[in-house]
C-alpha cells in the first residue's frame, strides 16, 4: 500500500473517519488544532457533524449527549482544555458511555506553554475527574500508530462502554511521517456494535435511561464494584506493550510515546558501543502492562525509566518491579527533551 | 325521601393522568409546581403523539428525577450542561423530539454559557426552565434569579445588588439572539396562568416539531419549602413579587424557520 506523508494530528482525524466516527465536538487549543480543522473540512463531505463548541466543557457534554444517543463520537484537546473536560469524562465513565478523547499534551501547569510533555500521564491514568473510575489510555509513538490506535481506542471504548483517551504530545501531533492509511471505507462497511441501551425514542421497547446518580442505600457501592470488574477485564484482555532487544538485555529502558522514540535511538547507540540494552514501551497506559514490568525486571535487574515529566510513570513501574531489580529515572519535565545522547549518558552511568 | 339517580350513560372520563406519565407518586414537596410542569409536558407529548420519539434531558436539581415520572428515553446531564447534551443528541437524531428540564441554578448560573450558545445555534430543541428563585434540591441557596432583598440560606440578609448582582431575566436575554424561535414566560400561581403555561409548553414542542429552532419556556414556580411559606402564601408571592420583576408573556415567536 502507498505511503503518504501525514501529520500526526491529521492521522488521528483520518483514523476517526476510518473508524466510523461521524460526530466531532471540540474547542480550539494549541497544539491540537489540526484535528478540528481537518474534521471541519472533512465531516460535511461524508455526512458527519462538526461543531466548534463554546468551551471544552460544552464539547465534552455534547460528546456525552451524542454517545448516549448511540453514536461513535470524539473530541480532542490539550492540557487546560482536558482539565475542563474532566467533569464530563467522569460522567461518561459513571454513565458507562463510550467516547474518544484525544489528548495532545502541552507543558503545564497553568497556561504553561505549547511545547511537548508527558506531564499529563498521572492525570489521565488515574481517571482525571472525581470518583473511583478509570479511562482506557492508549499512547501511540508514531504517526502510523496515531492512525491505528485511534481506531483501536474507539473499539475498546465500545467494548467496555467506557471513555478512552488517546494520549499524545505536541511532538507527535505536529510531526510528519510516512503512513499507510488506505482508502476510506464506506460508512455502511464499518462494523459498529449494536447499542440497545442508546437513547433514540422508546418505540417498541421500554424507555431507556442513562444516568450516574445512585442515591439508594448501597447502590453506588454495587456500581463501583461493577466498574472495578470492568477495569479488571481490561487488564486481562486489553493490555498492550511493545518490546525491543529484551532477550539478551542487561538493562531495560521503559519509555512511552514520543519519548520512547528518542530513548530507542539512545539504546541503538548503546548497542553499537557493546552495551546490551532493551526497551519496554507501554502502549496501553491504562491498563498498565504490570505483568510485563514484573517479568522483564525479574530477568533484567537494571531498569531505567525515561520520561518527559518529573517521574510519573516511574511510580507505576516501581510498584510492579521485581524486588531484586534496581530502578533509575531520567526525567525531563517542562518541555525538556531527552536527546539520544542524554539517554546514552544515563545508560552509561548505570550499566 | 331519597332518590337514587342513575345516569343514562356511563360517566365519561374527561381528565386524567397523561398516558406518558408513570403511575407513581411525585416526590415533590406540597405546593411545589414541578408536578404541574411534568403533567403539562406529559399532556403536550400525548397530544402530539410523540412519546415514542421524545428524548428528555434532566438537569441537576429537584427536576433530576424526571425519568421516574415521564415515560420517555431520558439522559441525566451534569449540572448546567443539559443544553450541550441535548445538542449532541439532536445532531445524532435530528428527527427526534428533544427537551431539557432545568432549574434556575442549573440553567442560568453554572449552565449559562451552554444555554446561551445552544439558543444562539438555533438548536432545534425545547428547553423547559423552572424558575423558583432558589436552589431547591441543595436546600434553598441563592440562585441567579433570587429577587433583590430575598433571603436565602446564602443570602441570609437578603440579596443585594451591590454584592450579588441583579436577578437574571433569561427570556429577555435569549429573545435578543437570532437563533431563538420561541421564548415565553409563564407562571403556575393561578388556574388561568396554568392554562397559559400549558399553551406555551405545547407551542414550544410544536415549534420543534415544525423544525423552527430553539424554543424556551420559563415557568415561574413556587418553592414553599425553601421560601418558608405555605403553598397559598407562596403562590401569592409569585403574583406579588415574581411576576412584577419577571413579566409574563411571549417574548419572541418566529413564523418562519431559518432553513426556509
Amino acid at each position: 500500500m502507498a505511503l503518504t506523508l501525514t501529520k500526526g494530528n491529521e492521522a488521528i482525524a483520518e483514523g476517526a473517519i476510518h473508524a466510523g466516527c461521524r460526530f466531532y465536538f471540540g474547542y480550539p487549543i494549541t497544539p491540537q488544532n489540526d484535528i478540528p480543522e481537518y474534521l471541519a473540512r472533512e465531516m460535511p463531505k461524508i455526512g458527519g457533524t462538526f461543531i466548534q463548541a463554546e468551551s471544552e466543557i460544552a464539547s465534552i457534554n455534547m460528546v456525552l449527549g451524542a454517545a448516549a444517543a448511540g453514536a461513535r463520537v470524539m473530541t480532542s484537546s490539550s492540557g487546560p482544555g482536558v482539565s475542563l473536560m474532566q467533569e464530563g469524562i467522569s460522567y461518561l465513565a459513571g454513565s458507562e458511555l463510550p467516547a474518544l478523547v484525544v489528548y495532545i499534551s502541552r507543558i503545564g501547569p497553568g497556561l504553561g506553554g505549547i511545547a511537548p510533555t508527558q506531564g499529563d500521564y498521572k492525570q489521565v491514568t488515574s481517571g482525571g475527574g472525581h470518583g473511583d473510575y478509570y479511562t482506557i489510555v492508549l499512547a501511540p509513538a508514531s504517526v502510523q500508530e496515531m492512525f491505528s490506535l485511534t481506531i483501536k481506542a474507539f473499539e475498546l471504548a465500545d467494548k467496555y462502554r467506557n471513555p478512552a483517551v488517546l494520549l499524545c504530545d505536541a511532538i507527535l501531533g505536529q510531526m510528519k511521517e510516512p503512513v499507510e492509511i488506505g482508502p476510506r471505507p464506506d460508512f455502511k462497511d464499518i462494523s459498529l456494535p449494536d447499542k440497545p441501551w442508546a437513547l433514540n425514542g422508546n418505540a417498541g421497547r421500554k424507555s431507556n435511561l442513562i444516568k450516574s446518580l445512585y442515591l439508594g442505600d448501597g447502590e453506588m457501592e454495587v456500581q463501583n464494584w461493577m466498574l472495578f470488574d470492568k477495569y479488571k477485564k481490561m487488564k486481562q484482555e486489553d493490555t498492550y506493550f511493545d518490546t525491543t532487544d529484551v532477550d539478551d538485555a542487561e538493562l531495560l529502558v521503559v519509555a512511552f510515546g514520543s519519548c520512547s522514540r528518542m530513548a530507542q535511538t539512545g539504546i541503538d547507540m548503546a548497542r553499537e558501543q557493546g552495551m546490551k540494552v532493551g526497551m519496554l514501551r507501554p502502549i496501553s497506559l491504562f491498563p498498565f502492562p504490570e505483568k510485563a514490568v514484573a517479568e522483564l525486571s525479574a530477568r533484567i535487574p537494571k531498569v531505567l525509566v525515561v520520561e518527559m515529566n518529573t517521574g510519573q510513570m516511574y511510580k507505576d513501574v516501581k510498584v510492579n518491579l521485581d524486588r531484586a531489580a534496581d530502578i533509575h529515572l531520567y526525567a525531563r519535565p517542562g518541555g525538556g527533551l531527552p536527546t539520544p545522547d542524554d539517554v546514552l549518558e544515563e545508560i552509561k552511568k548505570i550499566y | 325521601m331519597s332518590e337514587i339517580i342513575t345516569p343514562a350513560t356511563e360517566p365519561k372520563k374527561i381528565m386524567g393522568r397523561p398516558r406518558c406519565l408513570n403511575d407513581v407518586t411525585f416526590h415533590f414537596c406540597p405546593g411545589c409546581n414541578h408536578g404541574n410542569v411534568h403533567k403539562m409536558i406529559g399532556e403536550a407529548i400525548d397530544e402530539y403523539g410523540i412519546q415514542d420519539r421524545t428524548i428528555g434531558v434532566a438537569g441537576v436539581g429537584c427536576g433530576v428525577f424526571l425519568y421516574n415520572y415521564v415515560d420517555v428515553d431520558v439522559l441525566e446531564a451534569p449540572h448546567g450542561r443539559a443544553c450541550a447534551e441535548a445538542t449532541g443528541i439532536n445532531r445524532v437524531h435530528p428527527d427526534k423530539i428533544i427537551f431539557t428540564y432545568q432549574g434556575d441554578g442549573d440553567l442560568a448560573a453554572i449552565g449559562l454559557a451552554e444555554t446561551v450558545h445552544t439558543a444562539n445555534r438555533g438548536e432545534n430543541i425545547t428547553v423547559i426552565f423552572v424558575n423558583n428563585t432558589v436552589y431547591g434540591m441543595t436546600g434553598g441557596q441563592m440562585a441567579p434569579t433570587t429577587l433583590l432583598g430575598q433571603k436565602s440560606t446564602t443570602s441570609p440578609y437578603g440579596r443585594e445588588f451591590m454584592g450579588d448582582g441583579y436577578p437574571i431575566k433569561m427570556c429577555e436575554m435569549l429573545a435578543t439572539l437570532e437563533g431563538t424561535a420561541f421564548v415565553a414566560r409563564v407562571a403556575c400561581d393561578t388556574p388561568k396562568n396554568l392554562m397559559a403555561a400549558k399553551k406555551a409548553i405545547k407551542k414550544a414542542f410544536k415549534m420543534q416539531i415544525d423544525q423552527m429552532g430553539f424554543s424556551f419556556v420559563e415557568i415561574l414556580s413556587a418553592c414553599p419549602t425553601n421560601w418558608g411559606m405555605t403553598p397559598k402564601q407562596a403562590y401569592k408571592r409569585v403574583a406579588a413579587e415574581m411576576i412584577p420583576y419577571f413579566p409574563l408573556g411571549v417574548f419572541k415567536e418566529r413564523t418562519t424557520a431559518d432553513y426556509m
